[in-house]
């Protein structure tokens, strides 16, 4: 069918089957891949567009229906000249893009309001946006952006040496705002085979495969696990125990089974029930209580009672100092999987150039990527690039591989590039969870309210793989106790093996889950004391010069006392105000309540080093050659504002080089909240280093002053005047390196886990309808003591997100296998459940890191939950003992309480 | 690939669906249905039908065109009885599924949460069937018999959704209750529509979702709100007992107790609201 439309502003003509979707021919024929597609089913509205001057999803309209249609899409918004219109500034100047990946549906669906309302109010702008998905920046910047469109911002340029500290706009972000950024997604070559991959429909199975020789007949392959050089990966290096596609035998829903190869539309067409396989299911193995039965089968054969892992911290003598505590708290928490709802689903291709492979996808991670693609495939890690795509959103749950493996053995195998995007209900049925957890938790404090004793024992369900479960048990004993002084501490964490998701790597490594229970013990034991449950918190707060639980000695930057101290002024307020509203009668009742966190950044007791090199060509291009890479949180611009204040150039003059395996040295993986503190670091050695470099070239003092003109680089020392020609002195190089020290922890759990530790406490206030059930957050006040806020804008957004993130555990956020593996079933905060948040930044200072910062990326999301659960109780007398906690939870648990009382 | 056929005229489409054809409107529903499938079926688009798009009254009451939009909808001069209507239609997906969903794909969809359908059954709704052959019309409380089931034979076209005018003066309100503020599918919901002589309730109309595979009305509620006077009393008069035709069933949204209670909560005030 041939149609006839206007696409921003130019007539166009378009060819093709009717039924395609507006959003796929955009895309994949028009050139506009500026339309994202992030669930296909209009759940999430990243492909919003313009159609006759109306918002809709791209993704729902057919071609067939585009006649003499005007349709806008997000790379319509600028001017021809490439000026900017004043909602993508805006945008830009209030950090509304952090990933990208919702920002041109979040732009058209603005711009959808604003053409018809110059000034909306905010309840306007939320209901304008409530069609689209965030789950980077906790909406919050977003409305602002919108409300302040008109507003003309003058960009902040910082001179020599003024970076740090500042609120530039990301250096990345006019590629956001205009569509022009790529995805993993976006990238496809024209000539690429497809794949689309089978999974298995049960949790646990036996399966045999039939005649493939049909399919191969139509197909390009069919892949098994006999394809496969070595069906075996996994993060650790001693357990590769997740098979690229499985061998007779799958261990959770979704796991890969067989990977079909060829023309896209010709894998598209054909159907699960036309594969031949036998299927034979077995009972799976569903939750922890069902992996530790006595009789439970085993998940992974060589894991005796489907243990994983367990380990814990042991100081003082926890049992008896119990005995002689003035108040005790004991309870049970327990969370459910939790999906990482990046709005960008798993996508990326691969080719095999000569003897190599090259991998362009989306990803956390590219140098760990490159050695375990080399060993699946049995290369050398030299023999594998990674070129990671722009990525829209990880949260930890891109640092596990996806659409790599598959396209690699394709692609080598039949010497043409291969592409792979997951749909969504794949990416949610095939990629990691958080770990559902069971935290038992008992602590004791003394008459005075001193903490003096805590036991806890946290037991995850790791899923069908190991993936990241040695990280989530060996992190959360450290973490357990909360970021409180506590002399005898008994600590304890287990993962065991289910036929659940693989549970991985997600935002706090499961340390949310804990901060659940410790942080209801702390209003607990205050409430039996009497004593205010912000005062509690500081009495015990950790500071400097304290010792952990792991017998370290802080010895800077604890910055928890003063969290709380900024807070307390929001924390009395809020509770006038909630007491005053709670004097009205009503089925809404308010309550405030209040969160505290610690979480060590880096690896546990790992060496997590991180490598940035500088460069100034003999042309005066100056390059940061990064590796860390952006998902969105903002590290290429805050490593090229490091990077340049070390340097002494303004940071405007810093191109970046990010990701590429080939052009960029190992830089880690993009977790842990580790990039600030680690690579930043680096990177302030790789400018001071390059710096160095030139100071000794123009033999000038260490206090000189440069400035870059073309290739002319001048030193300006006291009053002598260096001038170097780079063509001549070029090209420099600095190189800076940074591990963060740390010493492996004994049997007893002791030792140094972290270099640093990021503190924050959070206040949440609450309404609930008692009568429904249902929780409103109102407000949010969150402060963070970041060691010092790089970029004061970032660091709030990645506040923000955390807080939403949160939100969407505390209250509506459960994976339940096979049920809710869709953006509709699955529910993450819109923006009109996110509620007003203040952030405060307390910056006590971290001589290790790089101006003194530390990390923030997990910390945003730990306080919340415990804040407002705290804040639900407070209401309401209920203490949420399972989250999420949903409607009918609360309501069957406040009906239940009013039984007792009655 | 399947057939696919866009007629502008009514005829036309009642012609192809002769044979079975899979209707395709605001897309809404049809595409979320095929997330990552090759679409290959017969299609019959009936989004350029002008006869089927737009409201129009006359002095037996309103014909609503079966692909108006929800946003159509809002935007259309109504009087207060469509309020519930209306406020149903803020809470269908976001602004972009109400600016393509349309009211009649709704009703053939037949979920058991379809937000239109409590509001349409507490309007006395019938829809307007057509086939090539003849034309009938069924209460809307007929027409949806299951989860994703209706009365529309392969041939027939759900081409008009109609609304009788009531004799007094009617209001009509609706509320919905998800674990989000938008883009949400309803744990339940609830409409109202009370026509008001003399400031009492002559009529009441009540209709609940999401509690049973179909949304149903409340018959003896509504006979125990006949007649009573519109005050702040209205809402005191549910009770548990008319909830007889609900069957609600455990999801991952609640349970079907939960689901219970809240129907009370909601009924006494959609009552209150309409009341006032």
């Amino acid at each position: 069918m041939r149609v006839a439309f206007t696409l921003n502003g130019r007539k166009v003509e378009w060819c093709g089957l009717p039924a395609t979707r507006l959003a796929a021919a955009l895309r994949d024929d028009l050139g506009l891949t500026g339309t994202k597609i992030g669930c296909d089913a209009g759940d999430c509205g990243a492909c919003t567009v313009s159609l006759d001057g109306r918002q809709v999803c791209a993704c729902l309209v057919a071609m067939g229906q585009m006649d003499a249609r005007a349709v806008d899409t997000v790379e319509g918004l600028a001017a021809k000249d490439g000026a900017l219109t004043a909602l993508q500034d805006s945008f830009l100047a209030h950090g509304a893009a952090q990933c990208g990946i919702c920002t041109p549906g979040m732009l058209m669906a603005a711009h959808d309001l604003l053409s018809r309302r110059a000034q909306p109010n905010r309840a306007e702008v939320e209901e304008a946006l409530g069609g689209v998905l965030c789950r980077c920046t906790g909406y919050s910047k977003i409305v602002e952006a919108v409300l302040a469109a008109q507003t003309k911002v003058t960009a902040i340029a910082p001179s020599a040496g003024g970076a740090v500290g500042t609120r530039i706009v990301r250096v990345d972000g006019v590629v956001k705002v205009t569509g022009r950024d790529l995805f993993g997604a976006d990238v496809m070559p024209a000539d690429a085979l497809w794949i689309r991959v089978v999974r298995s429909p049960h949790a646990r199975a036996r399966f045999a495969l039939g005649d493939l020789g049909p399919l191969r007949a139509r197909l390009a392959a069919v892949l098994t696990a006999a394809d496969i050089p070595f069906n075996g990966y996994g993060i650790y290096p001693d357990i590769k125990d997740q098979p690229v596609l499985a061998d007779g035998q799958v261990r959770y829903r979704g796991e890969a089974v067989l990977a079909l190869v060829g023309v896209r539309t010709d894998v598209l067409a054909i159907r699960d029930q036309d594969v031949p396989i036998t299927w034979a299911p077995e009972p799976p193995l569903v939750g922890i209580d069902a992996a530790t039965a006595v009789d439970a089968p085993l998940v992974q054969a060589d894991k005796p009672r489907n243990l994983l892992l367990d380990g814990g911290v042991r100081r003082g003598d926890a049992a008896t100092a119990f005995g002689r505590c003035a108040a005790v708290a004991e309870g049970t928490f327990e969370t459910s999987f939790v999906e990482h709802a990046y709005i960008e689903p798993e996508a990326g291709w691969a080719q095999r150039v000569g003897d190599r492979l090259e991998i362009h996808a989306t990803t956390q991670t590219p140098y760990m990527d490159r050695d375990e693609i080399a060993n699946v495939m049995r290369l050398p890690p030299e023999a594998v690039r990674i070129v990671p795509t722009a990525c829209g959103g990880g949260f930890g749950g891109k640092l596990d591989l996806s659409v790599q493996p598959l396209t690699a053995v394709a692609a080598w195998k039949l010497r043409r590039p291969v592409a792979l995007v997951y749909t969504r209900p794949e990416s949610m049925a095939a990629s990691t969870k958080r770990h559902p957890a069971r935290v038992r938790a008992k602590f004791g404090c003394d008459a005075t309210g001193k903490l003096v004793a805590c036991d806890v024992t946290a037991t995850f369900d790791t899923g069908a793989y190991a993936s990241w479960g040695p990280t989530v048990a060996n992190r959360v004993p450290v973490h357990a106790m909360g970021p409180y002084a506590v002399p005898n501490v008994r600590t304890w964490g287990e993962a065991f093996f289910t036929n659940g998701p693989p549970a991985g790597a997600f935002r706090g490594f499961g340390v949310p889950q804990a901060a659940i229970a410790h942080e209801a013990m702390m209003d607990e034991l205050a409430d039996q004391l009497g004593i205010d449950q912000l005062e509690f918190r500081h009495r015990n707060a950790l500071q400097a010069g304290d010792t952990t639980g792991t017998g370290q000695k802080l010895e800077h930057s604890a910055g928890l006392a003063q969290c709380l101290e900024a807070l307390r002024p929001h924390w009395r307020k809020a509770h006038e105000e909630v007491a005053a509203f709670n004097r009205k009668d009503g089925p809404k009742r308010r309550g405030v309540g209040i969160g505290c966190m610690w979480y060590g950044i880096g690896n546990t007791s790992m060496s997590n080093p991180s490598r940035m090199r500088m460069g100034l060509a003999a042309d005066g291009t100056l390059t940061l050659y990064n590796g860390a890479l952006d998902i969105g949180q903002g590290s290429n611009t805050i490593m090229a504002q490091i990077a340049a204040d070390a340097l002494g150039l303004p940071v405007a003059q810093v191109a970046l080089v990010t990701g590429d395996t080939d052009l960029t040295a190992d830089a880690g993986k993009t977790s842990a909240s580790r990039q600030t503190f680690v690579s930043g670091r680096a990177a302030e050695a790789a400018g001071q280093d390059l710096r160095q470099h030139i100071l000794r070239l123009a033999n000038a003092g260490a206090d000189a002053r440069l400035s870059l003109d073309g290739a002319v680089l001048t030193v300006r020392d006291g009053a002598e005047l260096h001038t170097l020609d780079l063509a001549k002195v070029g090209p420099l190089m600095g190189e800076g390196v940074f591990d963060p020290p740390t010493t492996p922890l004994d049997a007893d759990g002791q030792g140094i886990p972290y270099a640093t530790y990021a503190f924050a406490a959070q206040i949440a206030t609450v309404e609930v309808d008692i009568e429904l059930g249902t929780v409103k957050v109102l407000r949010i006040v969150a402060a963070h003591d970041v060691g010092k806020a790089i970029n004061p804008t970032l660091v709030e957004g990645q506040i923000e997100g955390g807080i939403a993130q949160g939100l969407g555990l505390a209250l509506m956020e459960e994976y339940v296998p096979g049920r809710t593996e869709n953006l509709h079933d699955y529910l993450i905060p819109t923006v009109g459940d996110v509620p007003e948040i203040e952030c405060l930044l307390i910056e006590d200072r971290e001589p290790l890191g790089p101006s003194g910062a530390k990390g923030v990326g997990e910390p945003g999301l730990v306080p919340t939950a415990p804040a407002i659960l705290g804040a639900v109780h407070h209401a309401t007398g209920v203490r949420a003992h399972r989250v999420p906690l949903l409607p009918h939870r609360l309501r069957e648990a406040i009906v239940a309480l009013k039984g007792e009382q009655a | 690939m399947g057939d696919y056929r866009q007629p502008v005229r009514l005829e036309e489409a009642l012609e192809v669906l002769v044979r079975p054809y899979t209707v395709l409107s605001g897309g809404t529903d049809f595409y979320p249905a095929r997330v990552g499938k090759a679409v290959d079926e017969d299609i019959l688009d009936i989004s350029r039908i002008k006869g089927l798009r737009g409201i129009s009254s006359d002095g037996t009451g309103w014909r609503l065109g079966a692909t108006t939009t929800w946003s159509e909808l809002l935007a259309a001069d109504l009087p207060p009885l469509f309020d519930g209507l209306k406020q149903a239609a803020r809470e269908v997906g976001g602004q972009q599924i109400q600016n393509a969903g349309t009211l009649a794909g709704n009703l053939c969809n037949a979920s058991p949460a379809a937000d239109g359908v409590p509001p349409l059954l507490a309007l006395d709704a019938e829809v307007e069937l057509a086939s090539r052959d003849k034309v009938r019309r069924l209460p809307l409380s007929s027409f949806i018999v299951g989860n994703r089931r209706t009365q529309l034979l392969s041939d027939e076209l759900l081409v008009a959704i109609h609304v009788p005018r009531s004799t007094t003066q009617a209001r009509s309100s609706f509320l919905k209750l998800g674990a989000r503020r938008y883009l949400v599918i309803s744990i339940v919901m609830a409409a109202a529509t009370l026509e008001i002589a003399e400031d009492r309730v002559q009529t009441a109309r009540i209709a609940v979702g999401a509690c049973s595979a179909v949304a149903q009305r409340l018959p003896v509620l509504e006979v125990a709100l006949a007649g009573e006077p519109l005050d702040a009393r209205l809402a005191e008069k549910v009770q548990r007992a008319h909830l007889a035709p609900l069957t609600p069933i455990e999801d991952v949204r609640g349970s079907a107790d939960y689901r219970l209670d809240v129907v009370v909560t909601l009924l006494r005030r959609l009552l209150a609201e309409v009341a006032s």
